[in-house]
This record gives C-alpha cells, structure tokens and sequence, in this order.
C-alpha cells in the first residue's frame, strides 16, 4: 500500500488531470461494429495533456478495440476521434507521427538485435543517425542493457522485450503514447519498474494512454475509464471512484461495475 | 529515400539471417537444374519391344535383327504367341509388340507384299507416336533394303525421289535439355519471386510485427519495395546461378545478350513479385498465401508453354495466356538463350510484361491495407 501511494506522488498532477491544459485526444460517439456485434458503444470521452490515463476492462470489454482506433489501425465504424488536433479519417499519416504504441503481442523484430531495432524505427521516423546513436546509447545505459547491444531480441527474457518496446514506442518523443497490456505476463517487480519507465515518459510531457486490468496499476493513472461490454460505464480520478463506490480500492471498484 | 534503406536493410538482414534462406538460395536451382531437366524429358531412351515371329523365316529374321541393332530397343524375341505380347502391354512390361505373321517371306516372295502387326501402348499419346514413327522408319528402311536386293537397282534411270535432308535450326542436336533447361529456370524463378515475396509478408502479419509499422507513418509503397526488391535481387540471382549450372553441366549455349535477358527477367520479376505480394494483401497466414500462390502457378505453368506448346492450344486458351506472364518469359528465356533474338524482336513480351508488372504492383500498394 505504501508502494502505491508512493507512486501516485509521482504522478505529474497527482490525483488531479491536467484538464488547464485542454485535451490531446477527443473522442465522441464512437461505434465499431463487427457485423452484428458491437465491440465499442457510443464512447465519448476526452484525453487531456500530459495525463496518464488508464482504460480499464474486463477482457473482451472493447480496450484492444478502441486502442486500435484510436493509433489509426482500424477504421471505425462512426464516430469523431480527434488525436493531437487531427482528425481520424482524413489525417491518419498525420496523426501516425505523432504518436507511439506498444501492441499488446509482442512486436519488435526477434530475429534483429536490440540496436538494429532501435535503428529501424529510429530512421523511419526521420532522426537522423548520428542523434539515434546519442539516444540509442543513452536509452540502454538507463535500462541496463548496453551489454545486449548486440543481442537478438528474441533472446532476451519477456521483461526486458517489454521495457524496449515502450522504450521504442517514445524513441521519437511523440505527443502521445498508447499502451495495450503492457505489463501482461510479467512479475510485480518489472511491472513496478515498467511504470517507473511510464512516469519518466509523463514527466517529460508525453500523455500516456494505458489499457490494462492489473487493478493496482488502475492506482497509478490519473484518471481511469471502466468500460464493460463495449460501453464506458465510470471515468474518473481513482479517488473519485473510489469514494462514488464507497470502495477501498480500485479492485472493489471494478467488481462493483463490471459486476 | 532514407526511409526505403532502413527498410531494405532490415528486410536483407532478415532474410539473410534466417537459416532456411542460404541453402533455399543455393540448394533450389541446383536440384532443379540438375534433377528436372533430366526428368522432364520427351526423348525415347528405352522401348520395350516384345516380338512374336510366326514366320520364323530368314527374312524375318534380318527384320529382328535390324531392330535389334538401335540400341534402344530392347527386344523380347521368346514369345509363342500374339495373346502373350498383348498381356505384356497390359502389364506395363512392353511399350510395342511386333507381330509377324505366318508365311511372311512367302507371300513377299509371292505376291510381292506382306503384312507385319505393330501394337502400340499408347497411354501416353506422345511417346506412342514416337514409337510407331520410329518403327515404321526401320520397316521401312528394311522394305527399301528388300525391294534393291531381290529386284536388283533400276539400271538406267532411277525413279525421281524427293529427299528431305534435316537441319534443325537454334538446338542443331534436338538436346532436349536445352530445351528444358531455360523453362526449368523460368520455373525457378517464378517460385522464388511469387512465394518467397507474399510469404514474407504474410508472415509479418501473423507474428504482428506489421502493426509496429502500420502505426509509423511509412508509407505504403515505401513497405512494399522493402518486400520487393530484396526477393528481385535473390531471383535474380539465382537466374544467373542457374544459367551457369546449365552452361557447366549441359553446355547450355547461350546465343543472346546476357544482358537483355536478364533487362528482360527484371521486368518479368516485377509482375510476379506484384502478383505475390497482392495475393498476401489479402490473406492473413501463410498457408492461405501457400495455396493461392500455388494455384496461380499452376495454371501459369502448365498454360505457359514449358512442356506443351502453347500454339496447340484452343484459341480462347491461347487469349488467356495474354495474362500469363510466365507465357511471355518462357518465350523470352528460350528466344534469347537458343535462338539469340534481339530487343525489338520481344518488343511484344517486354511491352505485354510491364503492363502486367505495373498493374499487379499498383494492386498490391493499393491492397496494402495501414488501416483494416
């Protein structure tokens, strides 16, 4: 407990969004249909600067969906969705240089090393290689992984591929960054360490936008969305919800909506 | 323009360090040099011809022998009857029987002529003809032979005869694996720009790795010249690997410009690699990819002229092949390399094949889907 209070110190506004600032993401009556099912139900909601935010569901609740939308993946089927002032159908190479994503399988490239993955992505981007030589070095001697330099990433245990594919995801410092599961299938410690990673990215003005069901890491956003089957059903701050609910935690939150 | 290296230097270190690509790369035109163009063969090297001799005279006998002499028959003479032979071509044990019939010599000796039997397998329709072509000729050599010995040569004026004297044009030895072998390579290559290139895509789709770069802002014909050229350049390759297994092996001659050929195989390659790179637009696994590959090139091949000329073909037929780009290679790889004809006489297959390369790109870039 004391861990999490802890963190949520850390946040950039702590409990409270950075709403001054006016909202980077606007999302309003968004519907995707496949056929017949409807995976995202009227969604409507904003995304303000620098926050993190986390969007919270069960699994099949439309998270993956909405995320995917959201990164200019999957078209949706009506609906406004504005990302960092460009508008979803028309802008999507616009929207695509200013944001990050981290899927939630695995995507780095595990038959090339951690630098030439760096590299890759760093020169489709547009930096200049003598910078991504600066950055590359800089990045793995935080993350102490200089000695894999040379590696395959298809060596290196899930914990590490995690940290750099999110370190890949802001190599390019964009606006916003959108996370599916990040922290799926790895242990309290490198989760614990992986939003360490999250924090650094919110401190230096990047708005984190997170799915996830780990309820703890619910604690560490500033604000959080609920969604159950296709609909966003609570968005607030995690003491908000916690005190609407009459809840002690997060988790007690999540049972009382998503029953 | 930076964009593109850092593409195609990820796809080259991909593909090269992926283990099954080397021995692909150096393994695939060897056996198919070396294995196919032997097997795919038309030329008669053995016929199992069974006789039976009723007649059992002198004559019949020097007509044995005179097939008993061509290497490549190989005669089974102890046959008592007609109904053995015949068993024996049901059996797949015999290809031809002879039959000569009773009192042969003395109805030649008679009445000047006499009938003799040739039973023919003809299950396959070509070889059969081949068989009885061959066989009347050394009939009818042994008939010539006959006619000058028992009636002795005209004495004054020999009757006037059209002799055809033989010169084959482009391939003087009929070798049929100079035949073959450019069709084998245009095979060759067609397998390694269709599959290699749609696989390659498809399979970035299946692990996910295609989402990482669908949310960068790369752009559409950027992702697929990265999944083109290094597929051109590896068949490309292999074209010239196979051409000098075949020059070292079979003496393949080689009578065009090397140059053109290989200016001519580019543009080909553009239309299959587009072609496969379409069809993995629109699959999601590599199996799907495998099948509808697979069933293109079969039809291509098979309508393309490699083993059955295409000018036999029905004429709606012969209208599809239009669209058939190995069609037009096949007809560049065997004019070139045989018969050495220049650019403007393949104006017609280089012009035809960079409509189909441009379309089939074009499909492929605009198929390609950032947003599903």
């Amino acid at each position: 407990m004391h861990d999490k209070q802890q963190n949520n110190d850390l946040a950039p506004f702590g409990g409270n969004p950075g709403r001054e600032r006016g909202p980077i993401i606007t999302v309003r009556n968004l519907v995707k249909k496949f056929g017949s099912f409807i995976a995202n139900d009227n969604l409507t909601f904003d995304v303000y600067k620098g926050e993190i935010f986390g969007f919270l569901g069960a699994n099949g609740a439309g998270k993956t969906t909405a995320i995917r939308i959201l990164c200019g993946l999957s078209a949706p089927t009506s609906g406004e969705v504005k990302i960092a002032g460009y508008d979803i159908y028309n802008e999507t190479e616009k929207i695509k240089k200013n944001i990050g994503y981290m899927s939630q399988k695995f995507s780095l490239y595990e038959d090339l090393t951690v630098s030439e993955n760096i590299r890759l992505y760093a020169g489709i981007y547009g930096i200049p290689l003598k910078k991504a030589k600066e950055k590359e070095a800089e990045l793995l001697e935080k993350l102490e992984m200089s000695d894999a330099r040379k590696k395959l990433i298809a060596g290196l245990p899930l914990g590490w591929k995690q940290k750099l594919a999110f370190s890949v995801a802001i190599f390019h410092e964009p606006k916003i960054v959108f996370l599916d599961e990040p922290t799926g299938g790895v242990d309290p410690v490198t989760r614990r360490k992986f939003w360490d990673l999250i924090y650094e990215a919110s401190n230096n003005g990047i708005t984190v936008f997170v799915t996830t069901h780990y309820m703890d890491e619910a604690e560490y956003c500033n604000r959080v969305s609920i969604m159950d089957a296709g609909k966003i059903e609570a968005l607030d701050t995690p003491k908000m919800l916690k005190e609407r609910y009459s809840a002690k935690n997060m988790d007690e939150v999540f049972l009382k909506i998503a029953r | 323009m930076k964009t593109i290296k850092y593409i195609l230097q990820k796809e080259f270190r991909q593909i090269f360090r992926n283990r099954t690509m080397l021995p692909m790369i150096f393994g695939v035109p060897l056996l198919q040099m070396l294995v196919l163009v032997f097997a795919a063969t038309f030329d008669m090297k053995k016929i199992d011809m069974v006789v039976v001799d009723k007649d059992l005279s002198e004559t019949s006998r020097e007509l044995i022998a005179k097939f008993d002499g061509i290497p490549f028959y190989h005669l089974e003479t102890a046959v008592p009857d007609a109904t053995f032979g015949e068993e024996m071509l049901l059996t797949d044990d015999a290809d031809v029987v002879l039959v000569i019939p009773p009192n042969m010599e003395k109805d030649l000796v008679r009445d000047d002529k006499a009938q003799i039997q040739l039973l023919v397998n003809a299950i396959d329709g070509n070889t059969a003809q081949l068989i009885f072509s061959y066989s009347s000729q050394i009939i009818g050599n042994f008939n010539k032979n006959l006619i000058a010995e028992w009636k002795g040569l005209p004495k004054f004026t020999p009757p006037t005869e059209v002799t055809i004297t033989e010169n084959y044009w482009y391939n003087s030895e009929l070798d049929y694996k100079w035949y073959m072998a450019p069709g084998i390579l245009a095979i060759l290559v067609t397998i390694i720009g269709m599959f290699m290139s749609g696989m390659n895509l498809v399979r970035e789709k299946e692990i996910g790795t295609i989402e990482q770069l669908n949310v960068t802002p790369v752009k559409k014909y950027q992702f697929i010249i990265g999944k083109l050229v290094p597929f051109w350049v590896i068949a490309l390759f292999d074209l010239a690997f196979g051409l000098f297994i075949a020059w070292l092996v079979f003496d393949l001659p080689i009578v065009g410009s090397l140059w053109l050929l290989f200016g001519l195989a580019s543009v080909y390659l553009i239309s299959v690699l587009g072609l496969g790179l379409f069809i993995s637009t629109v699959t999601d696994t590599q199996q799907q990819v495998m099948f509808i590959s697979f069933f293109f090139m079969m039809i291509f091949i098979l309508m393309g002229g490699i083993f059955t000329p295409v000018e036999s073909m029905p004429h709606w037929a012969q209208m599809l092949d239009r669209a058939n780009p190995i069609y037009y290679f096949m007809r560049i790889m065997r004019h070139v390399v045989l018969k050495g004809s220049g650019f403007f006489d393949l104006l017609q297959e280089f012009v035809s094949l960079l409509i189909l390369g441009t379309t089939f790109l074009s499909l492929a870039i605009w198929r390609y889907r950032k947003t599903s």
